[in-house]
């Protein structure tokens, strides 16, 4: 009876074990999967020559990713830009403002935006946000806009990425002591002041982390940006341009092109990047993220 | 001017608090707006029929059921391995210990890495072993998409149970594993929970499954068949040139939306519950 209980006891510790050690592996094995893969069009041309020419024309085997690079950074930085303010001032809001019911109230206000899927995001960009920028906003700037636009894909994914940010920066205000806040509102601050010379001081780095780790989401988001983006491989001239980011351009050319080897391979490059400056903002900010909660356990 | 500035912030401070509830509301009440004259029993119940793309007679059930049998296959195998996984680093390992936090740390980096990537390189292992797009393919694609989601949430409760429990199962006599048996119990709501995050998430993505589950007008009979989707049949229908088509990718659309806010409310229920159970 003891011996089954103990070899049941070491069979589930070992499975466990296994386990354990294969996650760990399983990030190494996509970074080297697709570095495996990426490596043939690496072989054939310069790196720094594929991530800085503009010329896109793979039946001819010339693969310039600046356009799709840019394109990326573009739409991130309007997404940021245009969520930054808002969540900032949204979370400054619950954590130092609001009663307990406003706050009890906003969570699955914010659950939800961030669980609708990024295709109900899309639907909703293609039926609100390309019309408003194709009739309203482009022709105050330019004469002619479809709508599909880098500023499309700005404008959804910071609404996309929004309830992330939230999430994020009401926690790292939650770690700055009470007694901290309570001593400048004794001193005579106003709640703002404190808020300006005491919360946002104190949280900056949190703040940079949770925008690290915003723009991100932002570099990887797929199918909402694939919907309205407009997905025309130049370098965008201005907001009003189309766009076609990193990932729209696995999505749109990825599996159907396989019979072109070195087609697959500057697609599987594209993954390969996006993977590697994914993880590397990710871990930084998650470092940040974890040190700011530690100190403030201790 | 202390006072004046004091509360112009905090009316701009209100004002994007009700921007952000003001979005929630105007997206889904443009998916339901734009959606709803499209919406019919025929759309859930029945497989898209001949001229189904034509905007004749046919419904999408093939992608509700083919979403259904990817989640199921994902959240079967993402939990097989993410409880021994969580049980492991929380229960077995000390406190702190450094294999436990690499392991939290590699999970909160591949929570970040974005769905295309476990699309692209699940469908990368499929060439590499053979296999053509198929209801197995996209099961393993978002079986590593929820893994993260699954894994972090587990982590999170676990972490809230008082030590006391298996502290008095231990001085017992039982063995860890006996523990953790009884602990499982005691997690199930957060268990649940957890269930139904990533279920949401899972069913709702479209990057990982683009690729790796194809797309077909039947219900898959076997794991080697391609499925349709919900997202990608939203997608696929969106991008028609008929009209009819177009409005009933508006309808899934709903569907789809109904789905994720019922297991979000449903988490909700569920992580509330369990809070309450906290010894």
């Amino acid at each position: 009876m003891r011996r089954i209980r103990s070899v049941k006891d070491n069979t589930a510790r070992y499975f466990m074990l296994a386990v354990a050690i294969f996650s760990i592996l399983f990030l190494l094995a996509i970074g080297i999967g697709l570095l495996f893969k990426a490596l043939p069009i690496m072989e054939e041309k310069n790196l720094w020559s594929l991530l800085t020419s503009a010329n896109w024309k793979p039946f001819k085997g010339d693969f310039g990713f600046l356009p799709f690079i840019l394109s990326t950074l573009y739409v991130s930085v309007i997404a940021i830009v245009i969520a930054l303010p808002l969540s900032l001032l949204t979370s400054i809001y619950l954590s130092t403002y609001a009663s307990k019911n406003i706050r009890r109230f906003f969570e699955p206000v914010v659950d939800l935006l961030s669980g609708i899927p990024p295709v109900i995001y899309g639907v909703w960009g293609t039926l609100t946000i390309i019309p408003l920028i194709s009739e309203k906003i482009a022709p105050k700037f330019v004469e002619f806009s479809s709508g599909y636009t880098v500023l499309a894909g700005g404008v959804v994914l910071a609404v996309m990425i929004i309830p992330l940010l939230i999430s994020i920066l009401v926690e790292v205000f939650r770690t700055i002591p009470r007694e901290m806040t309570d001593a400048s509102l004794a001193l005579g601050a106003t709640r703002w002041q404190t808020v300006k010379k005491v919360i946002l001081r104190k949280s900056f780095p949190g703040i940079i982390a949770a925008i690290v780790l915003a723009t991100s989401r932002a570099f990887g988001e797929t199918i909402a940006v694939l919907m309205v983006c407009g997905n025309i491989s130049q370098v965008p001239h201005s907001m009003f341009d189309a766009g076609y980011p990193l990932p729209a351009l696995i999505a749109n050319n990825y599996g159907e092109m396989l019979s072109i080897p070195s087609y697959e391979s500057a697609l599987m490059l594209a993954a390969f990047l996006l993977f590697i400056i994914i993880v590397l903002f990710n871990g930084l900010s998650r470092l940040t993220l974890n040190q700011i909660e530690r100190r403030y356990k201790t | 001017m202390k006072e004046y500035e004091e509360k112009v912030f905090k009316v701009i401070m209100i004002g994007s608090a009700i921007i952000i509830l003001g979005l929630l509301l105007y997206i889904t009440g443009t998916i339901f707006y734009k959606g709803f004259p499209a919406l019919s029993w025929d759309m859930i119940t029945k497989l898209p029929g001949g001229g189904f793309y034509l905007g004749k007679e046919g419904g999408v059930l093939n992608a509700i059921v083919g979403s259904i049998y990817i989640i199921a296959g994902a959240l079967a195998i993402s939990l097989i391995m993410s409880l021994p996984l969580v049980m492991y680093i929380n229960f077995y390992l000390r406190k702190n210990s450094l294999f436990a936090n690499t392991i939290r740390f590699c999970f909160d980096i591949l929570f970040g890495v974005p769905s295309i990537v476990y699309g692209a390189f699940g469908f990368a292992i499929m060439v590499y072993l053979g296999i053509r797009a198929s209801l197995l393919g996209g099961i393993l694609a978002v079986a590593m998409l929820i893994m993260p989601i699954m894994m972090r949430s587990l982590d999170e409760v676990t972490r809230l149970l008082s030590r006391d429990l298996p502290d008095a199962l231990l001085s017992l006599g039982a063995t860890k594993y006996e523990m953790v048996k009884v602990i499982l119990r005691q997690l199930m709501p957060g268990v649940i929970t957890a269930i139904l995050l990533s279920v949401g998430r899972g069913i709702g993505d479209a990057a990982t499954v683009l690729f790796t589950a194809g797309y077909t007008d039947n219900i898959p009979a076997a794991l080697n068949q391609p499925s349709a989707t919900l997202p990608l049949a939203i997608f696929f229908q969106l991008g028609s040139p008929v009209e009819e088509v177009q409005n009933r990718a508006y309808a899934s659309a709903i569907i789809l939306t109904v789905i994720i806010l019922t297991l979000s409310f449903s988490a909700r229920y569920f992580s509330s519950k369990f809070s309450k159970n906290k010894i």
